[in-house]
């Protein structure tokens, strides 16, 4: 009963969240001063140097606001745009690169932005929290305040920071990188493959070192207070050795609140690799968005935003639906 | 059999060390149940830390020793420094009723074989561990179960039966039914006492609480500021206790003590306490096989 | 998301074993904090005060010779735009941490007044304002920044990146200070206050703030971190009015200009210093008053 409860209050939470990110991502064009329509036009007259006649103007404005969904009243453009996007994933065509659909451009660029966005999570929560462990579980001794003092280190470094000076360090100092990192597409060959690769480890090392600081330290000061629980102490009494302590007692008890965190810091993370890929010009979602703000191709933005608020929450909830695998007194009762 | 011989444990903090253990001398018999008595902060942890052989900084053994009685498995004598092998084989713990000594994320099965003590043939034992809980007055279906799906009283028989089931020769129960309600209470009491029948082993009992030293106990230990105030048959120091002491305790039923003090070091009582208790380390037989020690010389500095 | 841990920042988490006891005031003092509030000291001083003495806008292009090295005119040098890379740092430093502290003043009112709210009163209009807020906390803020910037388009004062911050990014702190306000209804010191006969003025002063301002401070200086974070990452993408000094328009200057192909390191060497002092600065504080608090309750 309990699990069920659970999962359904998550999964009504889900869908609570993302039918208000779609809201407001509905609202936010609507609440700007300036009209996305208007613009468009704009650059459009100035390029066509006032050669434009009125009903050019008239019929591409029309044009625009349906393909904007601009058209009608407020409730009638919500609906619209809700029935677009929840039935048919439909974000309108790309303006940068029309008559291209936004949400194949998209779909395009997702696969690289999750294969790098989690295998680097994966491996920073893993190895950070590998390390917190040890660190927490003998923090008496010196070795682990070192270690500690690493995360230190690298927690307060932002992203863009620590992309640009790993930029500068191992591609410009040490030329072990190349400084602008190129990315084949098309039909994917083994050397395709194996460059894809090098290349991606750059942007992929930022994303680990980046999330690797917190999980040291937020761990180390869960394994250090767990350590200190009664159970931890009787297990010890039992005769029971440092590696069953370590990881069957401290680690599988310290992880719960760490997998908590991990689902709230799933906005953050998911900032720190779109900002990672705009600075490594990676394919993927963050420098569709990068380009498309530039140039003002308002379609891409609010798929790719919308995408990310999805993103974001799935993986929230497939934390949150683990959870139970880990927790028994979740599970039972 | 153990030996406790002018056993002196001290605590470092800071600049100062306090004998948290001040001088015990004493004969533990076998086959029987001996009571602790005292009020936080006398010592009588410590103690059993001690003989338990869980000594870590900042706390160490200046002085006297322990014999244990017991052989290891290289067949020669257990001494402080080996006693760690023996854990849940020849000697035991029942922890406090009121800490949750179990892993919550753990079913309670597969902590009865995640430590040494057990058989290398895990199914084995799990199959005789099957067994034995019934005998504790537990479904068979605990075994599968978390922690958090038994009660209190259902716990500490847990507890209970992970520390009689390698048939040790020695077990340290620590306030085993404080924080139980008082019928659990009795049912642990009886449960303790009816496994010491038939396995014939020591059990030594720490608690504040006298109604609970009465009910079970053979024999009783009176401890104050790290010292022995009074030693002997249970119905004996009862009836007749022969130390002002013990009287107050037995005087303040059903319970004694400042809970907010547990824990404590012995500052409370070593370092201040009412001086008037305070007691040289030797006990003198005033009654066959009940001892009680003299009251210290004068400004009550310990001999 | 439901299941509600007491903090999943590991910055109130990390209470590392408490010094000796102190005598009277010193147990705020600590080597994190001491060595934090220097920084923070030197960095917010300096920005305050040498902006009185600088020679020009540092703003206004071409006021110098470009590409000038490092010397006695020029302290770091000036830039590709000319412009000197030492004043202009300054500057940068100066509006950052302006931000910083608006942002943070913000959030902090915002999220304490939610965050209390919804922990105090409890029921259905806890669990509404809790869907809000974990709603705010799932939207990543970064997209949202970059249409905002995409729409508005450097047309933004440096401070409606501030505010809009402030709208999106109250979420997080809100949780804290309801999970705060949650273990504060079940503490049982706050009942034996009232039963004790201390009137609710004295238990607020006494027992609630002390405990209270630990958390809120700790919050605010991390805000301060979010938020120049939030701002400089807009701005090295181009999207904020990089014509302003700040920390992250700095290196979107330099990036643009590729100081890295044309060896003018310093250019962009000299913000990365700063940035990483300045936050290092602001976390040992931050931790640093953490430290201090949780020893004091006697917690660690």
């Amino acid at each position: 009963m309990g699990v069920l409860t659970y999962v359904a209050k998550r999964l009504g939470l889900y869908f609570a969240v993302l039918f208000i990110g779609l809201t407001i991502t509905f609202l936010l064009p609507r609440l700007m001063p300036i009209n996305p329509v208007d613009g468009y036009i704009g650059q459009l007259q100035g390029r066509a140097n006032g050669m434009l006649s009125v009903e050019a103007i008239a019929e591409l404005r029309a044009n625009l606001e349906e393909l904007y969904g601009l058209k009608g009243d407020l409730f009638s453009q919500y609906v619209n745009y809700l029935r677009r996007v929840i039935l048919h994933f439909d974000f309108g065509p790309s303006f940068t690169y029309f008559p291209q659909q936004v949400s194949v451009m998209i779909l395009n660029a997702l696969p690289w932005t999750l294969g790098l966005l989690l295998t680097a999570t994966m491996i920073a929560w893993l190895l950070g929290n590998m390390v917190g462990l040890v660190a927490g579980y003998f923090h008496k001794h010196k070795a682990a305040s070192v270690l500690e003092f690493v995360g230190i280190l690298l927690y307060p470094i932002p992203y863009y920071i620590l992309a640009v000076t790993l930029l500068l360090l191992l591609a410009y100092v040490f030329p072990v990188f190349p400084l602008s990192p190129t990315f084949p597409v098309g039909q994917m060959t083994p050397e395709k493959i194996g460059m894809i690769f090098y290349n991606s480890l750059l942007p992929g090392l930022t994303l680990v070192l980046a999330g690797f600081g917190w999980n040291i330290l937020s761990m180390k000061a869960l394994a250090v207070a767990t350590t200190e629980e009664p159970y931890v102490t009787y297990a010890r009494l039992k005769g029971a050795s440092n590696w069953t302590r370590m990881t069957r007692y401290v680690f599988r008890n310290a992880l719960l609140p760490q997998v908590t965190a991990l689902a709230l810091s799933l906005g953050m993370v998911f900032n720190g690799a779109l900002l990672t890929e705009m600075i490594f010009s990676y394919p993927g979602i963050g420098l569709i968005m990068r380009t498309a703000a530039t140039g003002g191709d308002y379609n891409v933005l609010y798929g790719a935003i919308t995408l990310s608020i999805i993103a974001v929450a799935t993986a929230g909830l497939v934390i949150d639906l683990i959870y139970p695998l880990l927790d028994p007194r979740i599970r039972h009762k | 059999m153990i030996r406790l011989c002018d056993l002196k444990i001290s605590y470092r903090i800071g600049s100062r060390v306090i004998n948290a253990v001040d001088g015990v001398t004493l004969t533990i018999p076998d086959g029987s149940i001996v009571g602790i008595a005292g009020e936080s902060g006398c010592g009588k942890s410590t103690l059993m830390k001690a003989i338990y052989g869980d000594i870590q900084a900042p706390m160490h053994l200046s002085g006297g020793t322990i014999e244990y009685g017991l052989k290891g498995a290289d067949g020669r004598p257990v001494t402080p420094a080996t006693i760690r092998r023996e854990w849940f084989k020849s000697i035991s713990y029942v922890p406090q009723s009121s800490m949750n000594s179990l892993n919550p994320v753990i079913r309670i099965r597969d902590q009865f074989i995640d430590f040494p003590g057990t058989d290398s043939n895990k199914k084995r034992v799990l199959e005789r561990a099957r067994d034995y809980i019934g005998r504790l007055g537990l479904p068979p279906e605990a075994l599968d179960s978390y922690p958090h799906q038994l009660s209190g009283g259902m716990r500490q028989r847990v507890m209970i039966g992970l520390a009689t089931f390698f048939q040790p020769e020695l077990i340290i129960a620590d306030e085993p039914t404080t924080a139980l309600d008082v019928v659990v209470q009795k049912e642990i009491l009886m449960l303790l006492m009816d496994l010491q029948e038939q396995m014939g082993n020591t059990i030594l009992v720490v608690s504040h609480d006298m109604g609970v030293h009465y009910q079970v106990t053979h024999k009783m230990l009176i401890m104050y500021a790290g010292r022995v105030v009074e030693f002997g048959d249970t119905e004996s120091v009862f009836a007749d206790p022969q130390h002002a002491y013990t009287r107050m305790l037995i005087d303040s039923l059903p319970t004694i003590g400042d809970d907010s003090m547990r824990g404590a070091v012995a500052s409370a009582a070593g370092a201040g306490g009412d001086r008037a208790y305070r007691v040289e380390a030797e006990l003198i037989e005033v009654k066959p096989g009940h001892f009680v020690a003299r009251p210290a010389a004068r400004d009550g500095a310990p001999a | 998301m439901i299941v509600d841990t007491k903090d999943a920042d590991p910055v109130t988490m990390v209470v590392p074993p408490a010094p000796k006891a102190r005598a009277s005031l010193l147990w705020l003092v600590n080597p994190r904090l001491a060595v934090g509030l220097t920084i923070l000291g030197v960095m917010g001083l300096g920005s305050v005060v040498l902006p009185l003495f600088a020679p020009a806008d540092p703003s206004v292009q071409a006021s110098y010779m470009r590409n000038l090295p490092m010397s006695q005119a020029h302290w770091l040098g000036t830039n590709a735009l000319g412009q000197d890379i030492f004043w202009f740092l300054v500057f940068a430093i100066r509006n950052s941490l302006t931000l910083g502290v608006v942002v943070a003043i913000g959030v902090t009112i915002i999220a304490t007044i939610v965050g209390l709210s919804a922990g105090y009163i409890g029921g259905r209009f806890e669990r509404a304002v809790m869907l809000v807020v974990d709603t705010f906390i799932t939207i990543p803020l970064l997209p949202i920044l970059i249409i905002l910037g995409a729409l508005i388009r450097g047309n933004t004062s440096f401070l409606t990146v501030g505010f809009i911050i402030i709208v999106f990014g109250w979420a997080w702190d809100a949780r804290t200070v309801r999970s705060m306000a949650l273990s504060l209804r079940e503490r049982e010191f706050i009942n034996m206050a009232r039963f004790s006969g201390a009137n609710t003025l004295q238990i607020l002063v006494r027992e609630v703030f002390p405990y209270v301002m630990a958390y809120t401070l700790v919050g605010f200086i991390n805000t301060i971190l979010f938020a120049i974070n939030l701002e400089a990452t807009l701005a090295v993408i181009g999207l904020s009015k990089v014509e302003v000094p700040t920390l992250g328009s700095i290196i979107f200057w330099a990036l643009n200009y590729n100081a890295l192909f044309t060896g003018h390191h310093v250019w962009l060497v000299a913000p990365i210093v700063a940035t990483v002092t300045l936050f290092l600065g602001l976390f040992l504080t931050s931790t640093g008053f953490n430290q201090a608090f949780a020893s004091k309750r006697g917690v660690a």
